[in-house]
């Protein structure tokens, strides 16, 4: 929201919200047999690092496989992290006991993609907005008025709260997940895919909602999405992964006026425009290949197997580069870190 | 519904769909799925067909094919080079499905069999409806592998689907839709399952069998920034029928029905910093007995009374080939999102309007 939450280093007199240092997580791969050995492992997230500011939206995105669902999980502490450090306005996470991590689960809470699957249809809307309330104790004392407000911040009417979830709209079922998300009066909200399971005109309405909520409550949001110009939109800061990896770390504009990595740029021109001339004359950057198992992927620079620069313009030598050294995400002059040894920005819209 | 396009009497046109209409009983009552769609499809043009879930965009093609279950309800006439397909048997419509028209699915891991090895699936098209040896239909299976660029087609061929990638597998799909060489390639939501790189070289795929075959093609999405890049004419869909009609720079730059200038205002844009979106307020009617009037009528920030009386008919303004069903289309024409919708978050349908009520 705000024009100063740059990248870190010009931010050090705030200090975040959220932190993720070297975050990996690896799942274990078993065999067919009787014994179900371990094979190997799945590498899912490999040291992902980055800082949520208070009242920002970071924006994590890359094509399935990528790993950033499990980036919000680990975040979260829903899934234990195989290595590396969560700090929750300067608490480790990894540190803390069962009971203090509930305590702390108050102030980050998560809303799910699909909003047929999150509900329990079972119960009716006021008890699943109430529930985290009852949970942490917070109900006896006027829950009932809490839940009418909730209804009403996220745009539904409160008189519908005794009705089921299949009585709404995907849209309106949406709304009833960030109500619930919202109930403990959060810092920060984990949006996992929040408005891939709408329809076009149902999610924009969403989308505002969103941004009222967060310039209301002051809320950092984490913005997990495959749909970059949804992020375009909503984010302050956008992280772009790929096998695991965080690839490109930059303010929203800035990514998409002087992209720098490869697979960046070749994700930016993949996207089609709503608008015909501009589709028809647009520079495309077309990628060969799918994205290589996560369970063995590639030494050096993991997009290196993909990568048009890799393959059409690096030289023998400077490919040795690609293929023996991973990438670190620095800045190397283009004003914002990427992690690609021949970062170079380019201009795609 | 009389013949509005000046284009249906021209030679050069393979499809022609004329009020056709689709019904499902149910128990809750009759689903009004498709409610009368008109359109022709020209020889070797990319017609785009945009809506959202349950507008009936899908179902009109698969009747288009006879592909639907037995208890639809089917009226209307779908000519194909001139043979009534409607009244044609199933014996008939085989010899048509798969070398007069053919089809991509959205999902390739389902049209595809998971028993037999994707050379032997491509062959087997082939066969179906040419006379020649199976080692020479193999062969053109390899040709066709090659043409949708899969690497190493040779040893692909043998591979079974759960072999492939996503992409690899919706290649397979389309190498199978061009294998006769067919007029007219429908291809609903082909990109929907698979990642943006993915997805754009799918979309280059089927631009070269497209072009390979000559074919026409029904490109139906929900992505519109899919039919900007790909489409030469564009057909909106809501509620089961066509709502705005025109070329893609037609309905892009001026549109003239409220409900597609509100779907580019809901857009967030990939090109363009929005700082605010402008969503269409609540949700998409049920198709089921559904009421008379306008469908866009409860959303629409121009409706009158007129509206929930009378439904609008398809009609052209000042440009003949441009058509939308709006009593208000010129209030529409020239204006921006903004101008008429409101950049509000609320949702002030009441609870219980359902959306997608059919299978899309």
């Amino acid at each position: 929201m705000t024009e100063t939450a740059l990248d870190v280093e010009s931010t050090t007199s705030r200090t975040p919200v959220l932190s993720a240092r070297d975050i990996v997580k690896h799942f274990p791969v078993h065999g067919g047999g009787i014994l179900r050995r371990r094979i190997g492992d799945v590498h899912a997230v490999c040291g992902v690092s980055f800082d949520l500011y208070p009242n920002e939206t970071l924006g994590l995105v890359g094509e399935s496989g990528c790993g950033k669902s499990t980036t919000a999980r680990v975040v979260l502490n829903l899934q234990p992290a195989t290595a590396g450090e969560v700090s929750f306005e300067g608490q480790n996470l990894n540190t803390l006991g069962r009971k203090e991590m509930r305590r702390l689960r108050r102030s980050m809470q998560i809303v799910f993609q699909d909003p047929y699957a999150s509900l329990d249809p079972r119960i009716p809307v006021n008890e699943i907005v109430a529930e985290p309330l009852r949970i942490h104790g917070l109900y006896e004392n006027g829950g009932k008025e809490r839940v009418r407000e909730l209804l009403a911040t996220v745009g539904l009417r409160p008189e519908h709260g005794n009705r089921f979830p299949h009585e709404f709209s995907g849209g309106q079922r949406q709304r009833i997940g960030v109500a619930r998300a919202l109930a403990l009066e959060p810092k920060v909200l984990v949006l996992d895919e929040p408005v891939s399971a709408l329809d076009v005109s149902i999610q924009a309405g969403v989308l505002n909602l969103l941004q009222d909520l967060q310039s209301e409550l002051g809320l950092s949001y984490l913005f997990v999405s495959h749909d970059l110009s949804v992020v375009r939109h909503v984010a302050d800061r956008i992280a772009v992964m790929y096998l695991g990896r965080i690839v490109e770390l930059a303010p929203a504009e800035e990514l998409f006026e002087r992209p720098a990595h490869p697979y960046t740029q070749a994700l930016i021109s993949a996207i089609p425009v709503p608008d015909p001339r501009k589709e028809r004359t647009r520079q495309r950057i077309v990628i060969t290949g799918d994205v290589p198992s996560p369970a063995n992927p590639p030494s050096g620079c993991r997009f290196r197997t993909r990568c048009p620069k890799f393959a059409n313009e690096l030289s023998e030598g400077e490919r040795k580069l690609c293929i023996d050294e991973v990438p670190e995400l620095v800045d190397r002059g283009q004003g914002h870190p990427s992690a690609c040894h021949y970062a170079e920005t380019a201009q795609l819209l | 519904m009389t013949p509005t396009d000046p284009a249906a009497t021209t030679g050069d046109t393979v499809l022609e769909v004329e009020d056709l209409t689709v019904q499902f009983p149910t128990d809750e009552g009759l689903v009004e799925a498709v409610r009368g769609v008109s359109y022709e499809l020209r020889r070797g043009e990319v017609l785009g067909i945009v809506g959202e879930s349950g507008s009936g965009k899908s179902v009109t093609s698969l009747a288009v094919m006879g592909l639907l279950p037995k208890t639809a309800r089917v009226s209307g006439s779908v000519r194909f080079n001139g043979t009534e397909l409607l009244e044609s048997g199933d014996k008939e419509l085989s010899r048509v499905r798969g070398r007069g028209i053919s089809m991509v699915f959205q999902d390739p891991m389902t049209s595809l069999n998971p028993v037999y090895t994707i050379g032997d699936q491509i062959a087997e098209t082939i066969l179906v409806h040419n006379d020649i040896t199976k080692q020479a239909a193999r062969k053109q299976a390899v040709e066709l592998l090659e043409t949708v660029h899969i690497p190493n087609p040779e040893q692909r061929a043998k591979a079974y689907p759960h072999e492939l990638s996503g992409g690899m597998r919706q290649r397979v799909v389309i190498a199978i839709a061009m294998a006769n060489q067919p007029d007219v390639i429908i291809a609903d939501e082909p990109t929907t399952a698979l990642d943006v790189t993915v997805q754009a070289q799918i979309l280059e795929a089927l631009r070269t069998a497209q072009k390979e075959t000559g074919a026409a093609m029904i490109l139906i999405t929900h992505d519109l920034g899919v039919i900007a890049g790909q489409a030469d004419r564009v057909m909106v869909m809501y509620a089961g029928k066509p709502v705005e009609k025109g070329t893609a720079d037609e309905v892009f730059y001026t549109p003239r029905m409220p409900y597609t200038l509100g779907l580019l205002g809901s857009l967030p844009r990939l090109d363009i910093k929005t700082d605010r979106l402008t969503p269409i307020a609540g949700s998409p009617p049920s198709v089921i007995n559904m009421p008379p009037g306008c469908p866009f009528s409860p959303r629409c920030p121009l409706a009158e009374d007129i509206c929930d009386q009378e439904e609008p008919p398809l009609e052209p303004g000042s440009n003949p080939e441009h058509l939308a069903a709006c009593h208000f289309s010129y209030r529409v024409e020239g204006h921006e999102p903004t101008d008429l919708f409101r950049p509000v978050a609320d949702d002030p349908l009441p609870a219980g309007a359902t959306e997608g009520e059919v299978r899309e």
